[in-house]
């Protein structure tokens, strides 16, 4: 039992960190259109801004995926987390703006406004689809089958309604929280690791960083553009 | 008399009904609602004509479902359009297609599950031609040129309707690098704009006006120049329809100089720039803004050419023909030109834009009907006696 314990501990590892923006970042603007239309604008009591750059403490800039890029041992394959990410419309707007999955992972599709919502999916490697949610409440799962970065989900009923979805081909990724920090977690053995950040605005950088005993930290910038 | 008058005014309704639905499409693709019904020729499953008014009126259903809806009465008055301008001769032949298109539909049926969403639509519209076929009602045929443009716009109001279907269940198809919402959308978008000048035309045939054109035989050396104006009138409708269909309306968001300069630079390192100048994360590429230069050169090159059309047009005396088309055509030219700045100055405001396609949709059709009286010029100047076009209505059933 114990040197499963330790077999196990060996292979536990996780790299935490900051993803930072540097450069003068556009205000937000608010999202008119909310406004205007009478079933979604009746759901706010504040505007809705755009969620382009959203920044917190010491630059932190959140909404932003972090994975492994390269470093992890040729040829092996993992299994898609049990876990069902959940992207949820409420008050006509995509929450989260950012889900990453695995290739195989259930995610969670769900409408949770008293009216209807069309889920559009740009999938340009994956199997696009559109389907409509006319029902509170209505949850339809969906899984992704290969690996594919920034697929777009729009809802046509709503236009200025988006949300994207990373799908990765391992289970080492995270996303940025809203002061920019991330944790990418999961049975990662010790070694070196080229990890990437891919902002949708600002595009992607990369960092080098090596996992010792388990742990290892990596702190990115990302320009403004 | 009274038939052909009527005839008119029905044509007249019919072109304006067409009016109204590229509008709506117009709309449609402007607030980026296209899809915002995913199934065709239902509506979330329900009939099209079965809709809850609740769902109906939920953001972007309202202008995709009321485009479909209004598409059908189009349609459904386009064939009693040919049924009464092809007259009764046209029964055997509609009822000929109508059949046909409720076998096909039944076979695709039976063929395919997946197409079913056709085969209802085929049902749907054989089963409105062939009542049409049906109509006990007798009726002489209008002039030959009038059946073949009642005829034509048969045909195509069915290719129409189908295309915008398969705008809709081929979304995402890839055809040659792009999905099939694009290539779909855009033919829909410039099969439309053809439709409405087909039908315009149909009534101006029906209307007496040609007759008219043909006893003002004035000698016009124009015909040609206002031919080449419609054709650059067209190729601007569609330079703007593949903008609108890329989404790329805004592809320069600045005038009159494109992102400061007469020639935008397209370079990678240039088209981030310009990109962080946008709010989204949508890209810009060098061809959006390449068409986009295109249209706002085109735009200048139609403005002169109508500019010296209105010109050759002012040698003919007041309330003449060619004068009047002349005129109508410059002032409709002058309108969709502030349209486009406004476009663009209004950050494509929805409805600013599709009025920019209304207009410019006015405008082909003005320089259809301008070409058509030109060339009827020409023709009779040389001509001794006022029969090279025939209306097919009496002078006194002449709508004037």
């Amino acid at each position: 039992m114990v040197a499963a314990f330790a077999a196990s501990s060996a292979f536990a590892g996780e790299i935490t960190g900051k993803i930072k923006v540097t450069g003068e970042v556009p205000p937000a603007r608010e999202i008119t259109p909310i406004k205007g239309d009478k079933l979604c604008g009746a759901l706010h009591t504040k505007p809705v801004m755009t969620r382009t750059y959203v920044v917190g403490a010491d630059h932190g800039l959140a909404n932003v995926a972090v994975y492994i890029k390269a470093g992890l041992p040729a040829g092996k394959t993992y299994t898609a987390p049990a876990t069902k990410p959940l992207i949820d419309q409420v008050g006509c707007v995509y929450e989260p703006l950012v889900t990453v999955a695995m290739v195989g992972q259930t995610v969670d599709i769900k409408n949770s406004d008293a009216f209807m919502h069309n889920v559009n999916c740009q999938a340009k490697v994956n199997k696009a689809f559109n389907f409509a949610q006319t029902t509170q409440g209505q949850v339809n799962p969906r899984v992704f089958d290969k690996a594919e970065l920034a697929i777009k989900l729009i809802c046509n009923v709503h236009p200025w309604m988006s949300g994207y979805v990373h799908v990765f081909d391992h289970p080492f990724f995270a996303v940025s929280d809203k002061d920019g920090n991330f944790t990418i977690k999961g049975d990662l053995p010790d070694g070196k690791y080229t990890v990437e950040a891919n902002h949708l605005k600002s595009g992607t950088v990369t960092g080098e960083v090596e996992v010792k005993g388990g742990k290892a930290t990596l702190n990115l910038e990302l320009a403004v553009k | 008399m009274e038939r052909s008058v009527w005839l008119f005014r029905f044509a007249c309704l019919v072109a304006l009904a067409t009016l109204g639905l590229v509008c709506i499409g117009g709309l449609v693709t402007s607030k980026g609602v296209g899809m915002a019904v995913p199934d065709w020729p239902t509506s979330f499953g329900y009939s099209m004509f079965a809709l809850p008014i609740s769902m109906w009126m939920t953001g972007g259903v309202f202008h995709e479902h009321t485009h479909r809806v209004w598409a059908s009465g189009v349609g459904l008055l386009v064939v009693l359009l040919t049924r009464w301008t092809a007259g009764s001769p046209s029964r055997k032949l509609l009822a000929r297609v109508g059949l046909a298109e409720i076998v096909v539909g039944l076979i695709l049926m039976r063929v395919n599950p997946l197409w079913k969403g056709e085969a209802h639509f085929l049902l749907g519209i054989g089963g409105v031609v062939l009542a049409a076929a049906c109509l006990p009602w007798k009726t002489a045929p209008a002039c030959p040129r009038s059946v073949r443009l009642a005829w034509a716009a048969f045909w195509l109001v069915q290719i129409q309707g189908s295309l915008g279907g398969l705008r809709v269940v081929l979304d995402s198809w890839v055809i040659g690098g792009t999905t099939g919402g694009v290539v779909f959308g855009m033919i829909h978008g410039c099969l439309g704009q053809v439709f409405f000048v087909l039908v315009t035309c149909l009534a101006v045939s029906l209307s007496g006006w040609t007759l008219r054109w043909t006893r003002q035989a004035a000698g016009v050396p124009a015909a040609t120049g206002v031919f080449l104006g419609t054709a650059l009138v067209f190729g601007q409708l569609l330079l703007g329809l593949w903008m609108r269909h890329q989404h790329a309306g805004l592809a320069i968001p600045d005038l009159p100089l494109a992102y400061g300069q007469w020639w935008p630079r397209t370079d990678p390192d240039s088209l981030l720039r310009y990109a962080s100048r946008r709010e989204g994360v949508d890209v810009i590429t060098a061809l959006q803004i390449r068409m986009h230069l295109f249209h706002r050169i085109n735009a200048v090159l139609v403005l002169g050419v109508i500019l010296q059309a209105f010109r050759w047009s002012r040698i003919h005396p007041s309330g003449h023909a060619l004068r009047t088309l002349g005129t109508a055509w410059l002032h409709l030219v002058i309108v969709q030109f502030g349209l486009g700045l406004f476009t663009v100055l209004t950050d494509r405001a929805a409805d600013i834009a599709t009025a920019h396609v209304a207009v410019g949709s006015l405008t082909l059709a003005v320089g259809c009907w301008f070409s058509w009286a030109a060339r009827t010029h020409r023709g009779s100047a040389v001509a001794t006696a006022p029969s090279v076009l025939d209306s097919g209505l009496p002078e006194t059933a002449a709508v004037r």
